[in-house]
C-alpha cells in the first residue's frame, strides 16, 4: 500500500502528436456508448481542472439525463496563478481536445460544444478556429453532426468556476450558482452539460487511443495517470512537464529546485504552501484531499527559495483574491478584504501577533460559509502560510 | 446613424439578439473602440431589448471590458506572484517613466493606457505583459523600453 518508493517519472503522452485523430475519432465513434463510459471509469481518470471529479462518472450522469439538448464545454479559462499548461495543449495538440469533445458529445447526446477561452489568450483564437474548421469538415465527412464554437472570456478568474462560466456564457456577470443542481443536470441554458478541463479531455484521448489499462498503470492508487505540471518561481528550469502522479515533494524539489528551496506552493493561490520540513511526507495526487498528506492540484507548482518573504507571497495571493472575488457572498467579499487588511495591521504592529489567530479563524469560517470554491479555498494558502511562517508575518 | 450604432447593429446581426449574445457583442465593441462607452451600452440595450443597467451590470463585471475611455494601445502588466517575484515593479517603473503616466492613466495623445492585471499565464517566462492582444514575456526594463519605443514610433 505504501507508495513512498515513488521516483519522478517523466512521460510523453499529451504532447506526442502522431496526427491520428481522424482514426481515433472514427474508431471510437463506432464503439458502444456504455463501453466508452466503462473504459473511462475503469481508467480512474479524475478531472484535471482542480476539483478532481471522476470523468467517467460525469459523462455517465450527463448521458443519463433525459433532455433533448445537451452541451459539452471545454474549460480553457486557466486563470489560477501559476498555471499555464492548457494554453500549450491548445497550441500544440488542439485536435486531440476537439476529438475528445466530439466523443463526449457522442456519449452524452450533445450536438454543440463550446471552448471557453480566457481573454488573455485571445491571440490563440484564430489558430483554434482553423483547427475547428478542419475538424468540423472531417466530422461532416464521416456523418457525425457536431459543432464547436469558441466563447471568449474577458478577464475574470472566477469564470473558470463552472457555474460562473455558464452565467458568463449566458450573458451575465460571472457569479457562481448554487449547487445542486449540478451542471450534469442543469448547466448551460438549463440543459445537462459536461464541463471538462482542457487537460482532462486530452487524457480521455490517451485512453481512447491506448486503452484504460495503460492509463491506469501510470501513477499510484487513487491518483492514476499523468499530470501536466506548470512549474515556475525559483527554479532553474521553469516550464511545463508531464509527470506521473504520486511523487513526493522531495523528489520534485530534487529535480526542479535551485538547491535552496524553502517552500513550494502546490495548486496555485488557492492551493497549499508546503514548507521544507514537510517535503518528504507530502505527495502529489488526489487521495486524502485537504489532509496535507496528498495534495490535489490543477498542476501549478511554484517554488520559493530562502530569499523570499512569505509575507509578500501571502500579500500577493490575498490581493489576487480580493480583486477576483465576484463579491456575491459576504464571507468571501468581506473576508478577503479583512484578511488583507489584517496581515498588514499585524505586520505594521497596529495589531498584536495573536490577531493572526482571529484571522485564521476567519479564513476557516470562509471555508464553510463561502458559496463557491474561490472563497472556500482562500483559507488553504492563508492557513498554510501563516501557520508555517508565522514569524515572517509579525512586526 | 453613427459608426458605433452601425457597429452594434452589425454585431447583433452576426451573433444574434439573445441575452447570451451580450458578451460577444460587448467584446466586439471593445475590440473596435477599446472600451465600452455609456452610449454604446444604451445602444446595445435597445438592440437586445433589455435594460441598459443590465448591460452595464454585465460589462462592469469583466476587467477586460473597460467602461472608461482607453488609449489605442492598452498595456496590461501582470502583477501576480511569479511576475512579482521577477521584478514586475521595475517593469512598471520603466513604463511609467517612458510614457510619463501612472497606472490607470492614458497618455495625453490618447495612444497608450497603462494597467496592471492578474496572472496572464506566462509564469515560466515572467515578467509578462499584454499590449492589446499581443503577449510579451521575459521582460526587463531594457526590453520594455525597446518594445515601447517601437510602439511609440508606430502610427496607430
Ligand atoms: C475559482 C475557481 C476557478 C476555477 N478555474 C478553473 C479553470 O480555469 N479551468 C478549469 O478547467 N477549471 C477551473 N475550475 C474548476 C471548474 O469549476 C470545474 O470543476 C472543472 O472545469 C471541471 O473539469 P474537470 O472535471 O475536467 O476538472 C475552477 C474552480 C474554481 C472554484
Ligand atoms: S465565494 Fe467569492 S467568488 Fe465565490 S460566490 Fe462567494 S463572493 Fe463569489
Amino acid at each position: 500500500m505504501s507508495v513512498t518508493t515513488y521516483q519522478l517519472k517523466r512521460v510523453d503522452l499529451i504532447f506526442k502528436n502522431e496526427n491520428d485523430w481522424k482514426q481515433i475519432l472514427s474508431k471510437t465513434l463506432k464503439r458502444k456508448k456504455e463501453d466508452i463510459i466503462n473504459s473511462l471509469i475503469s481508467s480512474e481518470l479524475k478531472g484535471r481542472g482542480g476539483a478532481g471529479f471522476p470523468t467517467g462518472m460525469k459523462w455517465k450522469l450527463t448521458s443519463e439525463a433525459k433532455e433533448e439538448t445537451k452541451y459539452v464545454i471545454c474549460n480553457a479559462d486557466e486563470g489560477e496563478p501559476g498555471t499555464f499548461k492548457d494554453r500549450e495543449i491548445l497550441t500544440q495538440v488542439p485536435h486531440k481536445v476537439l476529438t475528445a469533445m466530439a466523443i463526449c458529445a457522442y456519449v452524452t447526446g450533445a450536438s454543440e460544444g463550446y471552448i471557453y477561452l480566457r481573454g488573455e489568450y485571445k491571440f490563440l483564437q484564430k489558430s483554434l478556429y482553423n483547427a475547428i474548421g478542419e475538424f468540423e469538415r472531417y466530422c461532416e465527412e464521416i456523418g457525425f453532426h457536431f459543432r464547436i464554437a469558441i466563447f471568449m472570456g474577458s478577464g475574470a478568474y472566477i469564470c473558470g468556476e463552472e457555474t460562473a462560466l455558464m452565467e458568463s456564457m449566458e450573458g451575465r456577470r460571472g457569479e457562481p450558482r448554487n449547487k445542486p443542481p449540478f451542471p450534469t443536470d442543469s448547466g448551460y441554458l438549463g440543459k445537462p452539460t459536461v464541463v471538462n478541463n482542457v487537460e482532462t479531455l486530452v487524457h480521455t484521448y490517451t485512453i481512447f487511443k491506448y486503452g484504460a489499462k495503460k492509463f491506469r498503470d501510470l501513477g499510484v492508487q487513487y491518483s492514476r495517470g499523468t499530470k501536466l505540471f506548470s512549474i515556475s518561481g525559483d527554479t532553474p528550469i521553469p516550464g511545463i512537464y508531464e509527470l506521473e502522479l504520486g511523487m513526493t515533494l522531495s523528489d520534485f524539489v530534487e529535480e526542479f529546485g535551485d538547491g535552496d528551496t524553502k517552500a513550494v506552493q502546490v495548486g496555485g493561490a488557492s492551493g497549499f504552501l508546503v514548507p521544507r520540513k514537510r517535503f518528504a511526507e507530502t505527495q502529489i495526487g488526489f487521495q486524502g484531499k485537504l489532509t496535507g498528506v496528498s495534495l490535489p492540484t490543477g498542476g501549478s507548482m511554484m517554488l520559493f527559495n530562502s530569499s523570499r518573504s512569505m509575507f509578500n507571497v501571502l500579500n500577493n495571493y490575498l490581493d489576487f483574491f480580493e480583486e477576483e472575488s465576484c463579491g456575491q457572498c459576504t464571507p468571501c467579499r468581506v473576508g478577503c478584504q479583512q484578511l488583507l487588511k489584517g496581515i498588514h495591521a499585524v505586520k505594521r504592529g497596529d495589531k498584536p501577533a495573536v490577531y493572526l489567530n482571529k484571522l485564521l479563524k476567519l479564513s476557516e469560517n470562509m471555508q464553510y460559509t463561502a458559496k463557491c470554491g474561490l472563497g472556500q479555498s482562500v483559507g488553504n494558502s492563508f492557513a498554510s502560510i501563516v501557520e508555517n511562517f508565522r514569524e515572517e508575518m509579525i512586526f | 446613424m453613427n459608426s458605433t450604432q452601425t457597429l452594434i447593429k452589425d454585431l447583433a446581426r452576426q451573433y444574434g439578439r439573445d441575452r447570451r449574445n451580450l458578451l460577444p457583442i460587448i467584446q466586439g465593441v471593445v475590440e473596435q473602440e477599446n472600451y465600452i462607452s455609456e452610449f454604446a451600452m444604451i445602444e446595445i440595450a435597445k438592440e437586445l431589448n433589455m435594460p441598459a443597467s443590465d448591460v452595464f451590470g454585465t460589462a462592469s463585471f469583466y476587467s477586460f471590458l473597460e467602461h472608461r475611455k482607453m488609449g489605442f494601445y492598452v498595456i496590461r502588466v501582470c502583477k501576480t506572484i511569479a511576475c512579482a517575484m521577477k521584478g514586475t515593479n521595475q517593469i512598471m517603473h520603466a513604463i511609467e517613466d517612458m510614457l510619463k503616466v501612472k497606472i490607470g492613466e492614458t497618455t495625453p495623445d490618447g495612444k497608450f493606457t497603462v494597467l496592471q492585471t492578474n496572472c496572464l499565464g506566462w509564469c515560466h517566462k515572467a515578467p509578462a505583459m499584454l499590449i492589446n492582444d499581443e503577449v510579451f514575456t521575459d521582460l526587463s526594463p531594457e526590453r520594455v523600453r525597446e518594445i515601447l519605443g517601437e510602439y511609440m514610433r508606430k502610427n496607430r
